[in-house]
């Protein structure tokens, strides 16, 4: 299959992955955060309020596109564009998974190996805050004004915690490529305790991991650091001024970096693709564990149903689970799905993260936040980065 | 171009060419009257510098209701739903206080039970003003979990007011005389159960926040005023409890039987918004102290006094006794009368002083009715908390002031 077609394959698959998960992380925010506040959250349209991100597509599509009358008219419109677009643009160099084989076609599940992979991405989402800037800049509103300031002190301090955290982790994989990042971490020590960055000698990288992890919730604006669009403070901050799709751009573009920084971290920092333990002891079964227990699980409930229509709904998630858990015990299968299921589970577990904390804690006030990068993030990072150099320098 | 230039006149600031260099940095920002974090309809008018504030300035008014003017074209007993409304977040407080005003006219005397019921229900709707403020305070900062958990618990409150008068909030359970109706049957198990359970709902939100350091960093320290300064004011209530001064009406002119209550009055030195967050949480352990000696020593007896020209009779006597046909029919139809004369009755409201002050010139409605509201005191002292300081603080001292605008505007 000539290279082409085989790219737009991929793209096409990524892209509609991408975006589906965009649409289902709003859900499972939503979901999660109500059931952390003793909520139901959406729960109207379709089963579980399952088919509330069409709804809202539907709606945000729909409504008036409003274009105040005193905004700077070229760059109002051009900020919205140029979030979505730098926030989808990282996902192309993320690999997924390793190299498989499809109907006789090899290839790597990831749309591109560039050798400078990482910087590209901090390059591309450095460049993003030109979009939270412009959008506050052209508003002409006060509190638009405000938000975007505070989002690009916010975003260009945590920046550098960021990257430093970044280094001390590519020192110990001696690469750029996202791929040979996530295949340096591949091994066990002593046959068992995986040779991911966290766990790594000579330097565990568990410090630059939490950095990165808190720089990561400070790029992406949320809680505890969601002070450019601190709806008690500032109205909606920088995209007061946004109505309909333009307005679903930022939220798209926001949720778009969320995973992308998952991404990443579970590249950089947990091993990618390759398993908590060996597959000699069984990893490889994990996912069929885990979709066979949650098909028990359906099925339990939907013998013993809360509501009446569960009889019926939880035993038809019981049978898609069990097929799920089945395909991945077909060999020629299981090899493409397992990798995946490994990555995903540790990006959704970070996932998972970003929504507890939003839970959970209050927000930074301004210059607190500010402080806390300079006078900890910071220095934490570098002290890091130093002593990974020496180790490494040493050991290595 | 040919339209006005909007872009530099709202983005540049109030230019005063007269003054130095800095003035040309200045930004007002109108916060509010419609938005997320002034509770209600408060207009704040921010002169800014960068983050920083210059000046607030609160513009109030927008909830004006003119209460107390009403208050003049109705009966005495038809008053009292009007002070519903007054702060509807601590109705009960209010009835009561127009309520001893009256009274206090009359020279009525009030059975123990009514009494002790009357401290037990203003508890309860101490505890239940409080946990909005803590909801809304605490979402204002951020943290969004603790505002549902403080509604969890105001559900139940609100589900006791309506067992006793029918209504969630706009309750007008306590009247002239003393209670609109005779307590429900098995109001003891519902408010029993609430306060059982409510100490261990109360840990809750301190996990949540009290040792939290984004919460103690976006509280300790902010919103600082002395006491002199806040007693300028004439701040009242938590707010200078939390400054360091002992002062809580309950204990200092007991009302309505508070001098048979055993309770501490909680203070903090600090005066800032951890301080008055320290002060309210413990408030609240208090007033379960209360409910619980009222439960316990709940005296038996009747529930409104006997006064046949003031209270209307009972249905039974209304219906085999002439004269309490006929008092039932004047008060019915034109309300008791009042001996000339006026009478101020404060009372110790969740926010602060609430005072009462009725005149009458001995006809069936009062002459004037003014209500001395904490919240409108209150509110005063937030342009000295916040000068100097930053937008968040601004939100974080409003929520510590715990206003009502309803009760500022009236």
């Amino acid at each position: 299959m000539d290279f082409f077609t085989l790219t737009l394959i991929k793209a096409g698959i990524v892209a509609a992955i991408l975006l589906t998960t965009l649409a289902y992380l709003q859900w499972a925010e939503r979901k999660l955060l109500a059931h952390i506040q003793l909520r139901l959250g959406p729960s109207r349209v379709g089963p579980h309020g399952l088919l509330q991100p069409l709804a809202d597509v539907i709606k945000l599509l729909t409504k008036e596109d409003l274009l105040p009358a005193h905004v700077n008219k070229t760059l109002y419109m051009i900020a919205p564009f140029l979030a979505i677009a730098l926030a989808l643009i990282p996902i192309s160099v993320v690999p997924f998974g390793p190299e498989i084989e499809v109907f006789g076609v090899n290839t790597h599940l990831q749309l591109t190996d560039l050798n400078i992979g990482l910087l590209f991405i901090l390059a591309i989402s450095s460049v993003g805050v030109y979009s939270v800037v412009l959008a506050g800049w052209a508003s002409n509103n006060k509190y638009a004004l405000l938000g975007s300031l505070r989002s690009a002190a916010q975003m260009i301090s945590y920046e550098l915690p960021l990257a430093v955290a970044l280094a001390s982790a590519l020192l110990m994989a001696n690469t750029l490529s996202l791929r040979e990042i996530a295949d340096s971490q591949a091994g066990y020590y002593l046959g068992f305790i995986p040779r991911w960055s966290v766990f790594q000698l000579p330097m565990p990288q568990i410090i630059s991991f939490a950095v990165f992890l808190i720089a990561g919730f400070a790029e992406t604006n949320r809680i505890p650091f969601d002070l450019p669009e601190a709806e008690t403070e500032l109205v909606a901050g920088f995209h007061t001024e946004y109505s309909s799709m333009k307005f679903a751009s930022f939220f798209m573009a926001e949720y778009a970096n969320i995973i992308t920084m998952t991404c990443i971290a579970t590249l950089l920092f947990l091993g990618g693709w390759h398993p908590l333990w060996p597959a000699a002891y069984g990893s490889s079964f994990v996912p069929s564990i885990v979709f066979f227990s949650g098909s028990a699980i359906a099925l339990y409930h939907g013998l013993h149903p809360a509501r009446p229509k569960d009889r019926y709904s939880l035993p038809a998630v019981a049978i898609a689970f069990l097929v799920a858990g089945l395909l991945f015990l077909v060999p020629a299968l299981g090899g493409i799905l397992t990798p995946l299921f490994w990555f995903a589970a540790k990006s959704g577990f970070l996932l998972f993260l970003f929504i507890w904390v939003r839970g959970t804690l209050p927000r930074f006030r301004y210059d607190q936040l500010m402080r806390f990068a300079w006078t900890y993030l910071f220095p934490v990072a570098m002290a890091n980065l130093l002593v990974t150099g020496v180790l490494v320098a040493v050991f290595a | 171009m040919s339209e006005p230039d909007l872009s530099s006149s709202s983005l540049t600031p109030a230019e005063e060419p007269t003054e130095g260099s800095t003035s040309r940095r200045r930004m007002v920002l109108n916060m509010g009257p419609q938005h997320p974090s002034t509770h209600g309809v408060l207009r704040i008018i921010l002169e800014l510098e960068g983050e920083t504030i210059l000046n607030a300035t609160p513009d109030i008014g927008y909830l004006h209701t003119g209460i107390e003017k009403e208050c003049e074209v109705k009966t005495y007993q038809q008053v009292v739903p009007l002070t519903d409304r007054v702060d509807y977040l601590a109705n009960l407080s209010n009835n009561l206080g127009y309520s001893l005003a009256v009274e206090k006219l009359l020279q009525l005397e009030i059975p123990p039970k009514a009494q002790w019921m009357r401290v037990l229900l203003v508890e309860l709707t101490r505890i239940n003003s409080h946990l909005v403020w803590l909801g809304t305070h605490a979402m204002d900062i951020g943290a969004m979990t603790v505002f549902l958990y403080c509604f969890r618990e105001r559900e139940d409150l609100l589900r006791i007011f309506e067992m006793f008068s029918g209504q969630r909030m706009m309750t007008s359970y306590i009247r002239v005389g003393g209670l609109a109706l005779e307590p429900p049957r098995g109001w003891e198990q519902a408010v029993g159960k609430f306060i059982d359970a409510f100490p261990s709902k109360l840990a809750e939100y301190e996990d949540l926040l009290t040792k939290n350091p984004i919460w103690m960093n976006r509280t300790k320290g902010v919103g600082f005023l002395a006491l002199e300064d806040l007693l300028d004011c004439g701040v009242t209530g938590p707010m200078i409890r939390a400054a360091g001064m002992k002062w809580d009406i309950r204990k200092d002119e007991p009302y309505s039987s508070y001098d048979k209550f055993d309770f501490e009055i909680p203070t903090r030195e600090a005066s800032d918004v951890y301080a008055r967050y320290e002060v309210r949480l413990e408030e609240m352990r208090q007033s379960v102290r209360i409910i619980r000696q009222a439960m316990d020593g709940m005296p038996e007896g009747a529930w409104v006094t006997s006064a046949p020209n003031v209270v209307l009779p009972e249905r039974e006597k209304m219906k085999t006794q002439i004269e309490a046909l006929i008092y039932h029919f004047k008060i019915v139809t034109e309300g008791f009368t009042v001996p000339a004369g006026e009478a101020y009755v404060c009372i110790e409201s969740p926010r602060g002083e609430l005072g009462y002050y009725v005149v009458s010139n001995g006809t069936s409605k009062p002459h004037r009715v003014f209500m001395r509201t904490p919240s409108f005191a209150n509110l005063q002292a937030l342009p000295d908390m916040v000068k100097g300081r930053l937008i968040a603080d601004t939100i974080a001292a409003l929520g510590s002031i715990d206003f009502v605008l309803g009760d500022v505007d009236r």
